[in-house]
């Protein structure tokens, strides 16, 4: 194999990872919010044929990844993938942003993750943390398909309601419709809000038949400091009704507190640096920026111990 | 006014019943549907808005719901 030449430079963002096999390797793609033309499909798939051993794995976070390819192949495999096939990352960076498929077709969707994701792929992908990986994954709504809090920033699309009384036929339908308690009816027959139960799903908007209930605020809630493997945690909220063009700037701030705060840790993740550092830190800084948008104060990091009963089972 | 039953039909098959319904009769014609609690009078009537029709009025009756809709062009 003396002969065998590889351009390294297609090795330097990662995305190559070695396979139990001798000579074998994954190569993970890039398709952020997992959405992609079936043009590009298609070209996969003849890669796959003519380069794999008769199967591809669709990764957890949404990409598809090419198994069993020889590392001799890897410039012929990039190459015939094409300009656009963009292969994803691995290790202490950036990784491709996960998404629901937003509010173009789903219904519930309450802003476009799609888009969301292409921007924060496209400024953002490949960005060298310096201490572990970090992820970032777009929920449209609170029902949250896509897990955005086991993210180490993941956003929920939020909507905040707002009646206006001369347009609602007291059909009671928001009442019926809200599952959180943030409506009753009032003396006159129309909802009364309780706003501090209010979930920010919009469901009040959506089931009303006379548009009464109208979008206040639109924006995404924030959590940071999730992840999950061996220790998982769940991020806690920062921000909320953050507006969807100043989603790029708001992750860029929360990777420079990581990367400052983060020096000398080593391979630790953004949860574990907030659980070191406490969420006042992160909180200051993020409210430099981002005034309006940022919560007064959030809680830790949850612990989510997967090995308690274990734990709890030696110590009886 | 044409009444037609969604009761005992469940979602999404009391959608797309509705639908079918909705094909044989005029645009500006008042219809009503009648739906059960729950998931349909969630569902249905939010479905048929965002198909183009106007939601007229929704009122409880007896355990169930009336929804009054004028059909939107087709």
């Amino acid at each position: 194999m003396a002969d065998v030449k590889i351009d390294l430079k297609n090795l330097k963002a990662g995305g190559f990872i070695k396979e139990r096999g001798k000579d074998l390797f994954t190569v993970r793609l890039r398709v952020p919010g997992g959405r992609m033309s079936v043009d590009r499909l298609s070209r996969i798939a003849r890669v796959a044929q003519k380069y794999g051993k008769g199967f591809v794995h669709l990764s957890v976070r949404q990409s598809i990844e090419l198994i069993n390819i020889n590392f001799a192949d890897f410039d012929a495999v990039v190459a015939e993938l094409g300009e656009e096939q963009k292969v994803a990352s691995c290790g202490a960076r950036v990784r491709v942003p996960t998404a629901c498929g937003g509010c173009e077709y789903n219904p519930n969707g309450l802003v476009d993750t799609q888009k969301s994701a292409l921007e924060v792929d496209e400024k953002l992908f490949g960005t060298v943390t310096g201490h572990h990986k970090f992820k970032v994954g777009f929920a449209g709504c609170p029902f949250d398909c896509p897990k955005s809090a086991t993210n180490d920033v993941g956003l929920q699309g939020a909507i905040w309601p707002e009646l206006a009384a001369g347009e609602c036929i007291s059909c009671g339908l928001c009442v019926k419709s809200c599952t959180e308690g943030a409506l009753s009816t009032g003396e006159d027959g129309k909802p009364e809000f309780a706003g501090q139960n209010c979930i920010y799903c919009g469901d009040c908007i959506k089931v009303c038949p006379t548009d009464a209930w109208k979008a206040e605020k639109r924006g995404y809630s924030v959590r940071i400091g999730g992840k999950w493997g061996r220790r998982p945690l769940v991020g806690t909220l920062y921000a909320t009704f953050l507006p969807e063009e100043r989603v790029v700037e708001f992750i860029a701030s929360v990777l420079d507190w990581y990367k400052m705060k983060a020096e000398g840790a080593g391979r630790v993740r953004i949860g574990e640096i907030i659980l070191r550092e406490g969420c006042d830190s992160l909180l200051d800084h993020l409210r430099q920026d981002f005034p309006e948008y940022v919560l007064d104060q959030t809680i830790l990091p949850q612990i989510i111990d997967t090995q308690l009963p274990l734990q709890q089972q030696q110590d009886s | 006014m044409e009444t037609i039953d969604l009761r005992g039909v469940s979602c999404p098959t009391n959608f797309v019943k509705a639908k079918l319904a909705l094909e044989d009769i005029e645009t500006g014609t008042t219809v009503e549907f009648l739906l059960d609690d729950g998931e349909p009078v969630k569902n249905v009537p939010r479905s048929l808005k965002a198909d183009g029709h106007k939601l007229l009025g929704l009122k409880e009756t007896d355990g169930h719901y009336v929804l009054t809709l004028e059909k939107g062009e087709d």
